[in-house]
């Protein structure tokens, strides 16, 4: 895209927004519901590009990218009345008649950087907190996913105002042009290192940011009586009913996204002391960019497998001669998204929430915690910070201001200047609420 | 500090989830000179009750406030757990070089931004709290009782917080051009109730900081439109650190002292043909901190408060949002990010960590391989189409 064609979008997202329409509760509300028109009319388009970027099955574009923005969507449709009313507080009695309320208003125009793993809901998720807390927007898909890419940017302006909501395609050059503009909010799901540049540059504007990072998410997985078995065997005997005797005829697996990654997850698994402890699986086609689910027991440590986010079919078991150390294990490596734990024992499940720090924590099953909208999703120290889903979408969106109402009846001579002693007892007894101590002084009956 | 249930879908039951807070660690926090004391303890008293370790660095332009600081909080507090820093820029540097999980900073928004862009190395969380030019629109107000009211309470926030040099101080105000006279009249009868004829003499001001903001406020007053505009004041002392308390109308708008934020005792008028005016005035410059209006007009109150954008409205009076601990103070815009206060102080330094525990109940629909059926499934589960779903698990739907 030419620099002027970003310098026209933003001019055009600014009028719209100054035009105070994206604040109309029906204007949020049809943009939602256009959302909605979209992921109905076009779920055959979607799940063909996400087949084409991804390879991935329809079952799982619904499960994880279709579904889930639906939820979300009727769930914003739901609550937007709620989320937009102002919230009254309480004030102390020494202000009395004083009223104070929390109005949410939109910060202004936002750019929304998305990654290429989930390429459609995560561009979609917090788009839906952008619209609902009434801001106009950018959408930058990632070019890795360019089938997605290209739906969203002939299907947004069907489906939604395209004076203010645009979606902006490209790669790192474009990125850095978007960059270099002034924001109200930057949200951006990435990697570590793309999340660096991008507070850096946000930082030039003091524009807020979230990072939605990743990390090592761990899975503890305690010794279960009742399963007989090795944990080895049952994994591979699960692959084997989910993906088939040869996974790589299987329809149910996403492919890996390039060739770039696939290399990536190659030459982790070149290592001689990883390729030593594969038990399972190993085997690739590059020109299907197919890696075979692959189990690794206790690759060295150091290697690169255990020590960068792996974001790959290869899963490498750990062992420990005593499940309770892995909250050292785990505390002693930068915070994940999100820490999963499967086990029976109540002692255990305390000291991991207590002893541990992550984004998450979801115990006996994984991943599931991403649809539950009650609960904020988000990262912390590398994992990234700010959450979003739910009411947090809104939240993250939206500036609470502060409203204090006043009355022109109550003024005290006590609290202006010129100061004096008993003045300053006046506003001791003031801050410790000390309401009969401040009756007694206004009617001069103590002094201080 | 207590976790919180919260209500899973009916859908996932009985699955529990909660949010439990967590300490993020090791918080530094910045505190600006004009509140030395006051800026420092607040978010300190956030960064405790979320249970973090913490580094004061106080600002080096107040320095008695920065040793006592220095010297009372190793004897109150757990030394080797809050710890206070002293010192100038060079130690600002070094400390930024260090892994912090929250920086806290307030002061300007030029410093501002040398920290976010510190923060990112360790892609370390901040909270900046800035400033910005706060406007005060006053409506044309007939009663004589409103207007003393009035007037003692732009004073109250103008000059009593720190002689003007206060982020939440009003900055300018903004009247109609028929009223001009009469605000300027008030608000010299109400100076000197509160610091008599020669504010020189009073013990009720604040000094100026230092040299530098001295001549700073000197040089705004140094601009012939602007000097020209001054109705009243404009004494300065170069001796005393000492600038009167100062009223001006309608100086030029593009002086800086319409463009940067004043920080000190000069308080400008600019008048408007009518007040509602003051509502695009107000929004073709960056957000500020606080916004305050006073007025009885209800109408024009809804319209300031949804048709402009600040870090607070504070209607019929002045910088007292401050005390208020369920209002979260905080920026936008050029004014910053993060708030604090109340639980929004410990909020600021929490991880909400979201919970969730479920049963070894499960269904084979959520795993591959997949098919049409299970796409059903999905599908009901999505749409919380209870009914569908008892159907499917009866197999009496296809």
């Amino acid at each position: 895209m030419e620099l002027l064609d970003i310098d026209q979008s933003m001019e055009e997202l600014r009028e719209s927004f100054k035009s105070r329409k994206t604040r109309s509760i029906a204007w949020r509300r049809s943009q939602l519901k256009g959302l909605q028109g979209l992921l109905e009319e076009k779920e055959g388009d979607i799940f063909r590009a996400l087949q084409e970027d991804l390879g991935k099955p329809c079952a799982e574009s619904y499960r994880d990218e279709v579904g889930t923005v639906k939820k979300s969507l009727n769930l914003s449709l739901a609550c937007l009345e709620e989320w937009t009313s102002s919230k009254k507080v309480r004030l102390p009695m020494v202000l009395f008649p004083t009223s104070g309320e929390l109005v949410a208003e939109p910060l202004g125009v936002v750019l929304i950087i998305t990654s290429w793993n989930f390429p459609l809901g995560l561009a979609l998720e917090p788009l839906i907190g952008a619209i609902a807390a009434g801001n106009a927007a950018v959408v930058k898909p990632s070019e890795l996913s360019p089938a997605c890419s290209s739906f969203l940017a002939t299907n947004i302006p069907i489906y939604l105002d395209n004076k203010a909501i645009k979606v902006i395609q490209g790669g790192v050059s474009v990125s850095e042009q978007l960059l270099d503009k002034k924001w109200d909010k930057i949200f951006f799901t990435g990697s570590a290192r793309v999340g660096r540049i991008v507070m850096s540059a946000a930082s030039k504007h003091l524009t807020p940011v979230i990072l939605e990072l990743g990390g090592k998410c761990p899975a503890i997985y305690d010794t279960l009586s009742s399963y007989r078995d090795t944990k080895v065997n049952m994994l591979k005997d699960r692959i084997q009913r989910n993906y088939g005797n040869d996974p790589r005829e299987s329809n149910s697996m996403s492919r890996i996204v390039n060739k770039h990654h696939f290399q990536r997850l190659r030459n982790i698994l070149k290592d001689p002391k990883v390729a030593a402890s594969i038990v399972h699986g190993g085997s690739m086609d590059e020109d299907t960019l197919f890696i075979e689910p692959t189990i690794l027991m206790n690759p060295p440590l150091d290697s690169e497998i255990m020590t960068e986010e792996i974001f790959g079919p290869i899963l490498p078991i750990i062992t420990l001669k005593k499940i309770e150390d892995s909250i050292e294990f785990i505390s002693s490596r930068p915070q994940p998204l999100a820490i999963y734990a499967f086990t029976k024992n109540e002692t255990l499940k305390k000291r991991i929430v207590s002893e541990t720090s992550s984004g998450s924590i979801t115990f006996n099953d994984c991943i599931i915690q991403f649809v539950v909208d009650a609960l904020p999703f988000g990262g912390v120290g590398q994992s990234g910070f700010g959450k979003y889903h739910g009411k947090f979408s809104f939240d993250a969106f939206s500036h609470e201001k502060a409203v204090l109402r006043r009355s022109f009846i109550t003024e005290f001579s006590s609290g202006s200047p010129p100061w004096n002693d008993f003045k300053l007892g006046f506003l001791r007894a003031a801050y410790n609420f000390d309401y009969i101590a401040l009756f007694l002084m206004l009617l001069g009956l103590k002094r201080s | 500090m207590a976790n919180k249930r919260v209500d899973m879908p009916l859908m996932a039951f009985p699955t529990t989830g909660e949010i439990v807070p967590e300490p993020l660690g090791l918080v530094l926090i910045f505190s600006s000179w004009n509140f030395p004391v006051g800026l420092a303890l607040e978010p300190l008293i956030g960064a405790i009750s979320a249970g973090n370790t913490s580094v004061l660095k106080p600002s080096e332009l107040a320095p008695a406030s920065s040793s006592l600081l220095t010297i009372l909080v190793p004897f109150y507090l757990d030394n080797k757990a809050v710890m206070v820093i002293e010192g100038g820029a060079p130690v600002a540097q070094r400390l930024l070089d260090i892994r912090w999980d929250k920086i806290f900073f307030t002061g300007s928004p030029r410093i501002g931004r040398i920290i976010m862009s510190s923060a990112v190395k360790h892609l370390t969380p901040v909270t900046l709290e800035l400033g910005g030019k706060c406007p005060a629109i006053v409506d044309t107000l007939t009663s004589s009782k409103d207007r003393e009211v009035v007037a003692k309470r732009i004073i109250g926030g103008k000059w009593v917080p720190c002689n003007g040099q206060g982020c939440i101080a009003i900055d300018y105000l903004l009247v109609e051009e028929k009223f001009a006279t009469a605000m300027v009249d008030l608000l010299k009868s109400t100076l000197k109730r509160f610091y008599g004829e020669n504010p020189r003499e009073s013990n009720s001001l604040s000094r100026i900081v230092n040299k530098q903001h001295f001549m700073r406020l000197k040089g705004l007053l140094n601009d012939p439109g602007v000097a020209a505009s001054i109705a009243h004041g404009g004494v300065v002392d170069d001796d005393k650190l000492y600038i009167e308390p100062t009223i001006m109308v309608d100086p030029p708008l593009d002086a800086e002292i319409m463009i940067e934020e004043i920080f000190g005792p000069l308080l400008p008028i600019i008048t408007l043909k009518k007040i509602e005016d003051s509502i695009g005035f107000i929004n073709s410059k960056p957000k500020a901190l606080a916004v305050y209006i006073f007025t009885r007009d209800e109408t024009l109150k809804k319209r300031v408060i949804s048709e402009t954008s600040s870090g607070s409205v504070t209607v019929n009076d002045a910088v007292i949002q401050y005390v208020c601990d369920t209002l979260p103070f905080g920026g936008i815009g050029q004014s910053g990010f993060g708030r604090y206060h109340g639980k929004f102080s410990f909020d600021t330094f929490s991880h909400e960590k979201a919970v969730m525990r479920r049963p070894f109940l499960d269904f084979n629909f959520r795993y591959p391989p997949w098919n049409n059926n299970k796409l059903q499934f999905l599908r009901s589960v999505y749409n919380l189409d209870y009914f569908k779903l008892f159907l499917l698990f009866l197999g009496l739907k296809k």
